[in-house]
């Protein structure tokens, strides 16, 4: 892979990921796309200019983790991870079928490269603070990175960790919390509202940065921000789009958890040319 | 362990002391070790760890399910993690945590469960654990340990340490009998014949196998030659010296300070019924208890020699 800090390039590799999320769960016939679609420019600034990481060489021990807590996701990670080299382009579109190394949910079974199998919701702070402890105990440069979705923030254990976080000084640990405002059920502030969710970060003591989760030089600045800093765990609270690319899968709930047809992924790869 | 020696039995320390101190030992020796606890460190003795080592022990606060999934991340960060609380909190607080995060990817975490049963006594049900061997036995990839005293626990917790996988070890609050000479060794999976016989065996499990030791001196007496087996390790379970005694004795007791219907008793009828079916009866816990010290719950929930005893002549009677 080439790694790269150019808004435009990277702003292209994120076009193509997005080709891939809605062509992969076209062909599964099920997934979620407005989740995958809302994190694409989060993942392409993380892989391709801040992780610390080498395709070539997936267990190095000072490597920076990256850990997709909304696990449903999925296909944004593998979409990236295959592109970095990581798994195969050629079978993305095998999702969720038997066989498939591209399970439902991430399987570090079937792509040992995942740092960890995720999709149950709400528990990957904690396994993110997990990592970062480790670091800290070896005195390795390892930062651990994990996103969030906002529905996922309704889970207690996330508030366990925060305050776990803070406490324990994790400040090698970045959590970005992908705060597109819509859940399986409808729009969050219906379900159950996050609101105000940067003051609840810093009330719970982490160092917490709002920006547009889809402006890449906005996203490389916040990341260079948490890196800096010392003494506390950093939250990035990113304002997205649900179904972000695709204009009639934008902010619209149906878009959560139903695969387009065949006819729908040609409107939308029309607009991702 | 040489078949129909006499056991002592004295009292000797609580299997989570022995757990603890086994845990400070193994802090010197592997410096990966790292512990997390949820404001139990003194009751589930890892503060013996936390006074050597304070850098490495995490204090959660009360916040079981993140403490397991600290702990996961810890071991995929390459660390040796155990996490510790009382039974009854880590293994359902925590539950989702152990199976998601630590069966199914296969972690190699540690889950120390402590004041295991009814023998924590006065702080009644709430602090009770009764299902946390169903629990630990339905995570695939674990291996669920229960040990009957400070030997077999300073053995499951090194075992532990060593194991590549994940484990859970079951311990408890109260003082129990010394069965075993200090150092004694123990293979995993496989069942210790603790006393020899040929009408009836008593499989046991934690603090009960030294009541099941005193029902065989009983039977004994009545002229009833009983077996008693310790199964130290509860998953994978020995179905080759449950099926042997099943086939040399032909009737079976099993008892446990655990929940009957989904303990070691069901496992051992599986066992059972793979290997040689026999005649079984099961003493165990049927519902919640209450609160009183840990003898009287002991005597008053029937885990006494007696009980066991009177299992053995009550499935001696069925046998053909």
């Amino acid at each position: 892979m080439q790694r790269t800090q150019n808004p435009s390039e990277l702003s292209s590799i994120a076009r193509q990921i997005r080709r891939h999320i809605v062509t992969m769960i076209t062909a599964a016939k099920s997934g979620h796309p407005g989740g995958s679609l809302s994190a694409v420019e989060l993942l392409v600034t993380l892989y391709w200019d801040v992780l610390r990481h080498d395709p070539a060489n997936p267990k190095w021990p000072e490597r920076d983790r990256f850990i997709l807590s909304k696990g449903h996701a999925a296909p944004v990670l593998y979409s990236v991870m295959a592109e970095c080299g990581y798994t195969p382009v050629e079978t993305l579109n095998t999702l969720r079928k038997l066989g498939s190394i591209y399970q439902g949910h991430p399987d570090v079974r079937f792509i040992p490269a995942l740092e960890a199998s995720t999709g149950s919701l709400g528990e990957g702070l904690s396994l993110a603070l997990g990592m970062g402890l480790a670091a800290k105990l070896d005195k390795s440069p390892s930062r651990a990175y994990v996103v969030l979705g906002d529905g996922e923030i309704q889970e207690g254990q996330i508030w366990e960790a925060a305050m776990f976080g803070a406490f324990h000084k994790v400040d090698n640990v970045c959590a970005i919390v992908d705060y597109n405002g819509i859940q399986l059920d409808g729009f969050v502030k219906d379900i159950l509202d996050l609101s105000p969710l940067a003051e609840k970060w810093r009330s719970f003591g982490w160092h917490t940065l709002e920006i547009d989760g889809h402006d890449i030089p906005a996203i490389q600045k916040a990341f260079a921000e948490a890196a800096a800093t010392k003494g506390k765990p950093t939250c990035i609270v990113a304002h997205t789009v649900k179904g972000k690319g695709v204009s009639f899968m934008e902010n619209n709930p149906k878009w959560h958890g139903v695969a387009p047809k065949p006819e729908e992924l040609e409107l939308a790869l029309k607009e991702l040319a | 362990m040489p078949a129909n020696v006499k056991y002592e039995l004295k009292l000797g320390a609580a299997t989570r002391e022995a757990f603890g101190k086994t845990l400070a030992a193994l802090g010197h020796e592997n410096q990966n070790i790292v512990v997390g606890d949820a404001d139990l460190t003194k009751s589930t003795m890892t503060t013996y760890f936390a006074k050597e080592f304070p850098e490495r022990l995490f204090e959660c606060g009360i916040a079981e399910a993140n403490m397991v999934a600290i702990g996961a991340g810890l071991a995929l960060a390459g660390k040796v993690p155990f996490v510790s609380s009382f039974s009854a909190f880590v293994m359902t607080k925590g539950f989702e945590q152990l199976r998601c995060l630590v069966a199914y990817p296969n972690v190699n975490l540690k889950v120390v469960g402590t004041h295991s049963g009814i023998s924590i006594g006065e702080d009644g049900p709430s602090q009770m654990s009764m299902e946390d061997l169903a629990l630990a036995c339905a995570l695939p990839n674990f291996t669920v340990l229960s040990p009957a005293d400070e030997v077999a626990t300073e053995w499951a917790v090194r075992w532990a340490a060593e194991h590549v996988g994940p484990v859970f070890i079951r311990t408890g609050r109260v003082k129990v009998p010394v069965i075993y000479p200090a150092g004694s060794k123990f293979e995993i999976g496989k069942a210790v014949e603790l006393v020899s016989g040929t009408d009836v065996t008593l499989v046991a499990t934690g603090l009960v196998v030294a009541e099941a030791i005193r029902a065989a001196e009983q039977l004994e007496g009545e002229g009833i030659s009983a077996r008693v087996l310790d199964i130290h390790t509860i998953k994978p379970i020995d179905e080759e010296a449950i099926g042997r005694a099943a086939a040399e004795t032909g009737a079976l007791v099993v008892a446990e300070e655990h929940l009957v219907d989904s303990g070691l008793g069901v496992r051992v009828a599986q066992a059972a019924a793979k290997t040689h079916p026999a005649p079984i009866e099961f003493v165990g816990l049927t519902d919640f208890a209450e609160s009183a010290t840990p003898d009287e719950l002991l005597d008053k929930y029937g885990m006494r020699a007696e009980n066991i005893a009177a299992a053995a002549r009550r499935v001696l009677a069925r046998k053909k």
